[in-house]
């Protein structure tokens, strides 16, 4: 199979994208909140790549073509931002306090959670950047003497649990203005809560492209400062 | 023809963006410059919205597919997860829920205090 499949350039492309489009069909189907389309996708391409022994590198061959469109995507997150530039302006002091909230409560939390789970320096520091886009999640872990690879896979594990549960615990506290909403989303879950916040509309989609870049800085100046805690 | 112009356009703010990336010793990621560089033309009327909008939609409603690639990549770390998966899995999904608690908690608090919105939440 691995030999078979290598031989197609567009394997990986195809395979992600009829995954997300069968993930979006099982949510329809069930009309379970579980059933995230991303997640789902994820779970029925590693189950195929395991089931029929293909490689990662294999599959990453053509799905790097779907990664590519990463940046310039991010890149027009600047479009609803721009849409919504009037709003952001109106409420200026409550984003930049409601993004330092966030960024403040992550580092007392990992810190926190850290203690509890008695875990070292070294794995700490890897956790800080968490929740922040990739890009400056890397730079800052390297920076503390963290280890990069598990940094950028609890960036992964953050987004993809903020993109699912992230309906669910606005139902649960009742949060409903859509400015919050988009900056619970980006603050927490970086790019990929992005994605969820602006299937939710636009306005939550301006907030939180406006978070990720804002809470990332931020995090650029606070990790080293709660380095030292533990 | 007017995609192509589109794309064209996105693409070459985000090359200036990876440029800049590179260029200056900043810990600010190509896509980030990038989405200044497209707002700040957005702003001075330099780009115009009609000349990115419907390219630049399309991306961003298929956003969550290019993050599917990277995590499926996970597997590739399996051995090094498993050493330390459950606190890593735990604190990971705790703090994200704590963040995400409090940032909306408090905007959505700040915002009604502070903001002149004008009760557009339904």
């Amino acid at each position: 199979m691995n030999e078979l499949l290598m031989n197609s350039a567009c394997f990986g492309f195809a395979l992600t994208l009829g995954a997300y489009l069968l993930g979006g069909w099982l949510k329809k189907k069930t009309g379970l909140a579980v059933m995230n389309p991303l997640l789902a996708a994820v779970v029925i391409i590693m189950a195929f790549l395991i089931i029929f022994k293909v490689d990662y590198k294999v599959y990453e061959a053509g799905a790097r073509y779907v990664s590519f469109l990463l940046t310039p995507a991010t890149v027009c997150l600047a479009i609803p931002l721009y849409k919504q530039l009037r709003l952001l302006k109106d409420n200026l002091l409550a984003v930049a306090a409601g993004i330092t909230s966030g960024v403040l409560s992550s580092a007392v939390s990992i810190f926190a959670l850290s203690r509890l789970f008695g875990l070292n320096h070294e794995y700490y520091v890897t956790l800080l950047p968490k929740s922040i886009t990739t890009a400056i999640g890397m730079g800052v872990s390297q920076e503390t003497g963290g280890i990069v690879v598990l940094t950028v896979v609890s960036i992964i594990i953050t987004g993809i649990l903020g993109n699912v549960i992230g309906e669910t615990v606005f139902r649960v506290l009742n949060i409903k203005n859509p400015i919050a909403r988009g900056l619970a989303l980006g603050t927490s879950a970086h790019a990929i809560g992005t994605a969820k916040a602006l299937e939710l509309g636009e306005v939550e989609g301006a907030m939180s492209s406006l978070a990720i870049a804002v809470a990332g800085l931020m995090t650029v100046a606070v990790v080293p400062f709660a380095a030292s805690w533990l | 023809m007017k995609y192509l112009k589109q794309c064209c356009i996105i693409f070459g703010i985000t090359m200036a963006g990876e440029l800049l990336n590179a260029l200056l010793p900043l810990p600010v990621p190509a896509g980030v410059y990038g989405l200044f560089l497209l707002l700040a033309g957005l702003c001075a009327g330099i780009v115009k919205l009609e000349q990115v909008e419907e390219a630049g939609s399309f991306l961003l409603d298929i956003m969550p597919v290019m993050f599917i690639p990277v995590t499926v990549g996970l597997i590739e770390n399996y051995d090094l997860i498993k050493a330390v998966a459950i606190p890593l899995v735990v604190i990971s999904a705790a703090s994200t829920v704590i963040v995400m608690a409090v940032t909306g908690k408090a905007s959505e608090f700040l915002v009604s205090l502070t903001g002149k919105e004008k009760k557009q939440d339904e």
